[in-house]
């Protein structure tokens, strides 16, 4: 491969006290990927997701997200921690969604999608407001802009989230079990907003359950459980036709 | 099916006999009872002696003194509040030094009286007769004598803020520790940095937890400012005092300024009303009615009900 791969993580670990979580995670997502992450709860998916963004410490191996060392400057050969200021800065080309959306809830719909590019990047008002507006036109919520996130669907709820998170125009994003907290039947909308996500060409790592969207849009499946990948490949491959058995045993429970 | 009921429309509403409460009469008349009374030893009790109130109601020392506890309360709230603000962000650091500190100022200033504290600071000179800038045991750059530092007007701001600052920093942590986790993780994940996160997203939703023990602490501040009396300082209280002094007139003056007390802390009830329904914006669905809304429903739900 020759262009910089989006993401790359080599032998990753992460332990919280004595629990291994992640026990060498070795993966690489290329640019304009739709990358899968599935696995049963408590497998490490959400734990390596949130390393990419260093809401957790990688605490062995390497994790860099367009050629650049999360979390760490290196120097001479030696990991220096980042200060806050530039762990900051590296979020800010990453978006993340979350499964309890995490709407702010004091703050309206398009004060929720402003409120990044205004707060963190200094960006003028009117130019943001722009953007924001474009964004829920986008995910199908301008009519709701002036609404509190209290008083929208939990789908909307994740529509929104997802603006928010479109609108400090990030090269990566990460979704967090996006559809797990919705009643089924707004799973849909949320899912829809995804798919043309990617057919834009944003390079997306999804932890889902949904292996449908996984088939569909995926271009890349990892199967995690017991904090290593079990598994990868082509996702029509690994969900039609699974190698291992563990993989065999968790698609057999949710498919 | 479906067509049945709709041919059939909606039965005729419920007229049921309402069930009997004779406690509710009883306790009524139990009440208007003590009311009659109260109102009679108010009206013929001539030691009330409402006439030397009303005489020194708005004497101009009684409304100097009002002026005073009035600033007082403010001042000291809005000391507390920072000091609050500051010591539960300090509590809740990782720093076991930073927090530990904290720790130490919240069990040292809300486990011993105010007017204690108070006392303590207005004779602080007999304990420190200079307050000095230097070196911890090496030279001194600059010394004041601490009277000169700590006028009575110092004292009693010293006193009600420090004590308060104890007891904000609590509610604070409280609001602070209300605030759901994701909420942090939302905005640290979009890149804001900690100060912007606390000061964007946390404590604005802490505010709604805050406010109302806030308000709380407000009226209990608006009393506790007649501690300042011992310091001694001219607020409402030691303005009557000196009135009663003169005249012997002591309960009458006391109702006085008890009647404003209550007036003032009527006051700060309203305001907090409207502080609250301000920060509910967003948790809840619909606001709160105003009071104006809820009398206008109340009315409307009476006429309503003589209609029907």
């Amino acid at each position: 491969m020759t262009a910089t791969p989006m993401v790359k993580a080599e032998l990753v670990h992460k332990w919280f006290g004595r629990l291994e979580v992640l026990q060498g995670i070795d993966l690489e997502v290329a640019p304009k990927e739709v990358f899968v992450i599935v696995g049963p709860s408590g497998s490490g998916k959400s734990t390596f997701l949130r390393c990419i963004n260093h809401l957790e410490k990688v605490d062995a191996g390497r994790l860099s997200v367009d050629g650049q060392l999360v979390g760490y400057h290196e120097r001479g050969g030696k990991l220096h921690e980042m200060r806050e200021k530039d762990v900051a800065e590296q979020r800010r080309s990453i978006g993340m969604v979350f499964q309890r959306f995490n709407l702010f809830p004091h703050m309206t719909v398009i004060e929720n999608v402003m409120e990044a590019p205004i707060t963190v990047r200094g960006e003028a008002k009117a130019v943001v407001r722009d953007r924001a507006l474009k964004l829920l036109d986008r995910v199908g919520l301008s009519d709701k802009r002036e609404n509190y996130p209290a008083q929208l669907s939990g789908g909307q709820q994740q529509r929104v989230a997802i603006a928010r998170a479109l609108a400090m125009q990030p090269k990566l994003m990460l979704f967090d079990e996006p559809t797990s907290a919705l009643d089924p039947e707004l799973v849909g909308e949320v899912l829809d907003v995804m798919r043309q996500l990617a057919d834009e060409g944003m390079t997306m790592i999804v932890v889902t359950h949904e292996m449908g969207f996984a088939r569909e849009v995926g271009d890349a499946l990892v199967f995690m459980d017991g904090g290593v990948v079990v598994e990868a490949g082509d996702p029509r491959d690994v969900l039609t036709n699974p190698q291992h058995a563990r993989t065999k045993a968790f698609l057999s429970k949710v498919l | 099916m479906t067509s049945d009921i709709t041919a059939q429309g909606r039965p005729e509403a419920i007229r049921a006999v309402p069930v009997r409460r004779p406690g509710r009469w009883i306790a009524v008349a139990g009440v208007a009872v003590v009311a009659a009374m109260l109102l009679n030893m108010f009206l013929t009790q001539p030691n009330f002696n409402w006439s030397e109130q009303g005489k020194y109601a708005f004497n101009a020392s009684v409304l100097e003194g009002i002026r005073t506890t009035l600033w007082l309360t403010a001042a000291a709230m809005a000391i507390g509040l920072a000091l609050g603000v500051i010591i539960a962000i300090m509590r809740l650091s990782t720093n076991p030094i930073v927090s530990g500190a904290a720790w130490l100022y919240v069990w040292i200033f809300r486990g011993t009286p105010v007017l204690v504290q108070l006392l303590f600071w207005a004779n602080i000179g007999a304990l420190l007769p200079t307050i000095g800038i230097g070196v911890p045991f090496g030279p001194e750059f600059l010394t004041y004598k601490t009277f000169d530092l700590v006028p009575s007007v110092m004292a009693a701001l010293l006193g009600l803020g420090l004590n308060e600052g104890a007891y904000m920093s609590e509610i604070v942590r409280a609001g602070i520790l209300s605030v759901d986790e994701g909420q942090g993780e939302a905005a640290t994940a979009l890149g804001l940095t900690q100060m912007q996160t606390l000061r964007r997203i946390v404590l604005p939703q802490a505010m709604r937890v805050i406010v109302p023990p806030f308000g709380n602490e407000t009226i209990s501040m608006l009393k506790t400012t007649s501690l300042v009396a011992y310091v001694p300082f001219y607020e409402l209280l030691f303005n009557v005092q000196n009135i009663y002094t003169r005249t012997y007139q002591v309960m009458p003056m006391l109702i006085m300024a008890s009647l404003w007390y209550l007036f003032m802390s009527s006051i700060l009830t309203v305001g907090q009303y409207y502080i609250e329904r301000h920060y509910a914006k967003g948790a809840t669905r619909n606001l709160p009615p105003t009071p104006v809304q809820k009398l206008r429903r109340v009315l409307s739900n009476l006429s309503g009900r003589r209609l029907a």
